[in-house]
């Protein structure tokens, strides 16, 4: 895998200049993710911030070939783009040594509700891709309403923290696990901050032949209500908690490729965030963030045994 | 369609509506076909992957999981430069509804066979036009069959038709479902390599498959450029019109049946005219000329292309007339006619040609069109050419009530 200084020589192929927020860790995730392969890639995108902040007419912030057609489809079209180049280079219209790499990139909205039917298709067909869940735990684009990556507990517009109900009442979709079980070749989940870990986890993906997906926890200062600046601990933190464990599996083998030395308690990843902050006003809130840490702990370990660790 | 006399070669053989159009799909050999199962369009998928199996085409099938995916799957091909075909019928194309826009909107000449059915609910797997009626707005071009031999026909024109360079537009190529898709009919069927010189190779515009010009398809498009945006997509239909004409005489040409985007069939001295789409032309034909025999002056107006819809010929075809019913085979809910009874009075008063028109819902779920319906609506033509006036904007034919 390239190292930092061989990272810094490669081209940015999102460029600066598009109107996402400060801090958002979404294109962090892309310009990395894009920066480990050196091939042609070609990517599809859901609807979804990235995809409306990186393409306002007349501007693009894309160097690569880029397409968006709705929200819950970034897969199929994906597969469509990628069942073209098969079909033109089996017909010796593109040169047979051409190795293009082929990437979807969508939210959670976009990839653990509308558009999980869709990216379950693609798997099952086998195309040659990565997909990429730039997972912000709600549907940040429209202003913050659940989806089912939403963490238990967490307030946002559709399930907000009243006086009844103490915020999102079920716990989190395991996605993650839901792709392992279609046996593709590479699943992994990563964050922005550790950027040996998502460019080689990308890497992985993009080199192994047939479906890859990255499950990155992309930080949303804007809804999940923390600093901008704060956005690689505020990941780190996830991965420290065991709350965003990051792991691979490979060819069906479990490698938990980030042990925290010491488990922190899920608090300090809840804290510094305000969508959190009913939790800890009362005695309501803290059941709930016990609820949560028995989770958290139950799946931790669900992992480890899988990773026979 | 009028025959020519026109060089033919090829064969005449006995196929179902599926089986022709999975046929020509073969012959045109697109680069993908990305597709999903629906009666009564499903033998058209299904005969085509055997097709793949058997290394009868170079196709990339993929065997999609819905057809939402499928269109989306499509117009990515589309996009990434090169021939692209699917089928479908009814709820299978409501599903496709959102991405029907997208495609027309990107100019990209995909190919869909529609084999109409009703739309739910309630279920229901037999003909009638509300699934292609319902999508009449999505900027498609619409092609509909009278018989199997113009399902083939018109699936090989569309080809060309939507990728004329100043088109540039998705093409839906329609046939009855079970009249037509399941009824065995003998027609003609071209030399392989005369349809493949007559769709020629692909010309790709701008194809995302080219690394060395990255572009990006699909961008958010606000207030300040979406208008002008939809206002040049609209530059599309005239020639889009102008196309089906062009292709419509070409395919004469070459194969000897000619097209165009109506058929006036007995309409120039005719007082009475019906106007109507898809396989109910013909059992219209024998009708009319029924009516003949009996000293009536009767017309047909077959309506071939409904998008782009030809206003100004439709009104002219029916200008001499006294009397004109339009037959429809689908409702518009809430309207208070049939939809294209719409465009059809539109258009007379558009060009200030107006004839009293009735208007006669039919056919919906895959009720049968009997000769006697037929008959009866000319009846009605006589009194409303006497009145001067519609005598029922909106009756039903077929209908217990």
């Amino acid at each position: 895998m390239p190292n930092l200084k061989q990272l810094s020589h490669r081209e940015e192929l999102l460029t600066g200049g598009h109107r996402l927020c400060p801090g958002c860790g979404e294109p962090i995730a892309v310009r990395q993710i894009l920066m480990a392969t050196e091939q042609p890639v070609l990517a599809s995108n859901a609807t979804g911030c990235l995809e409306v902040s990186t393409t306002i007419f007349p501007y693009t912030a894309w160097k690569i070939p880029w397409i968006h057609i709705a929200f819950e489809n970034a897969a199929a079209a994906i597969s469509g783009v990628e069942a073209m180049y098969q079909a033109r280079k089996a017909k010796g219209e593109i040169d047979e040594d051409a190795d293009y790499k082929f990437v979807a990139f969508a939210g959670d909205g976009g990839t653990y509700d509308i558009g999980l039917q869709a990216l379950s298709g693609a798997a099952e067909r086998r195309h040659d891709f990565v997909y990429v869940c730039l997972n912000n735990e709600a549907y940040m684009n429209t202003g913050v309403q659940r989806s089912s990556a939403t963490l238990k507990g967490a307030h946002t517009t559709t399930s907000p923290a009243g006086t009844v109900i103490p915020g999102k009442n079920q716990d989190r979709k395991d996605l993650t696990e839901i792709m392992a079980a279609h046996d593709i070749p590479y699943v992994a989940q990563t964050i922005p901050g550790r950027w040996m870990d998502i460019t080689r986890k990308a890497e992985k993906a993009f080199e192994l032949e047939g479906p890859a997906f990255l499950n990155v926890l992309a930080p949303c200062p804007l809804g999940w209500g923390h600093e901008g600046a704060l956005t690689p601990e505020i990941s780190q933190l996830a991965a420290d908690t065991c709350i965003w464990p990051l792991y691979e599996v490979e060819y069906g083998e479990y490698n938990i490729t980030y042990t925290p030395k010491e488990k922190k308690p899920i608090e300090e990843f809840l804290e510094p965030q305000a969508r959190f902050r009913h939790l800890f006003r009362t005695d309501e809130g803290a059941e709930v963030r016990k609820a949560v840490q028995e989770w958290v702990d139950w799946k931790w370990e669900q992992l480890q045994n899988k990773a026979g660790d | 369609m009028a025959e020519t006399k026109a060089a033919v070669k090829g064969n005449k053989v006995a196929l179902e509506g599926n089986e022709a159009v999975a046929e020509a799909m073969r012959q045109i050999n697109p680069d993908v076909v990305a597709a999903y199962p629906i009666t009564p369009s499903t033998e058209i998928v299904q005969t085509f992957a055997q097709y793949v199996a058997d290394g009868k085409v170079e196709t990339n099938f993929v065997a999609v999981e819905s057809e939402h995916s499928a269109m989306s799957a499509c117009l990515a091909a589309a996009v990434a430069g090169g021939r692209v075909m699917n089928a479908t019928s009814a709820n299978g194309l409501a599903l496709m509804w959102e991405i029907l826009y997208v495609v027309s909107s990107l100019r990209q000449p995909v190919i869909l066979t529609v084999v109409n059915r009703a739309l739910s609910g309630n279920i229901n797997i037999h003909c009638d036009h509300s699934d292609t009626m319902g999508s009449r707005d999505t900027g498609w071009v619409q092609l509909y069959a009278e018989d199997v031999q113009e399902a083939y026909d018109n699936l090989i024109q569309g080809v060309c038709i939507g990728e004329t360079m100043d088109v540039r537009l998705p093409v839906m190529s329609c046939l009855d479902g079970f009249i037509l898709s399941h009824s065995y009919e003998l027609l003609q069927v071209q030399e392989d390599e005369d349809v493949q010189e007559f769709v020629g190779p692909y010309k790709p515009d701008n194809p995302m498959l080219d690394i060395d010009n990255p572009q990006t398809y699909g961008p958010l498009d606000l207030y300040d450029y979406y208008f002008e945006h939809k206002r040049s997509q609209m530059e599309a239909y005239p020639p889009a019109k102008q196309a089906i004409i062009d292709q419509g005489k070409r395919f004469g040409e070459a194969f000897g049946r000619e097209y165009g985007l109506i058929e006036e069939f007995m309409t120039d001295d005719a007082d009475f005219i019906v106007v109507a789409m898809g396989s109910t032309c013909g059992a219209l034909r024998d009708v009319v000329e029924a009516q003949r025999d009996n000293g009536v002056k009767a017309g047909m107006l077959k309506i071939r292309a409904f998008r782009p819809f030809p206003a100004e010929e439709i009104s002219d075809a029916l200008s001499g007339a006294s009397a004109v019913a339009v037959l429809d085979r689908a409702s518009s809910f809430g309207a208070h006619a049939g939809p294209l009874y719409h465009e059809i009075t539109s258009a007379q008063v558009t060009y200030s040609n107006i004839i009293p028109t009735n208007n006669y819902i039919y056919g919906l779920g895959g009720r049968e069109i009997l000769p006697e319906d037929l008959s009866s609506v000319f009846d009605d033509l006589h009194e409303v050419a006497e009145a001067g006036q519609p005598t029922e904007p909106v009756s039903f034919l077929g209908l217990r009530e």
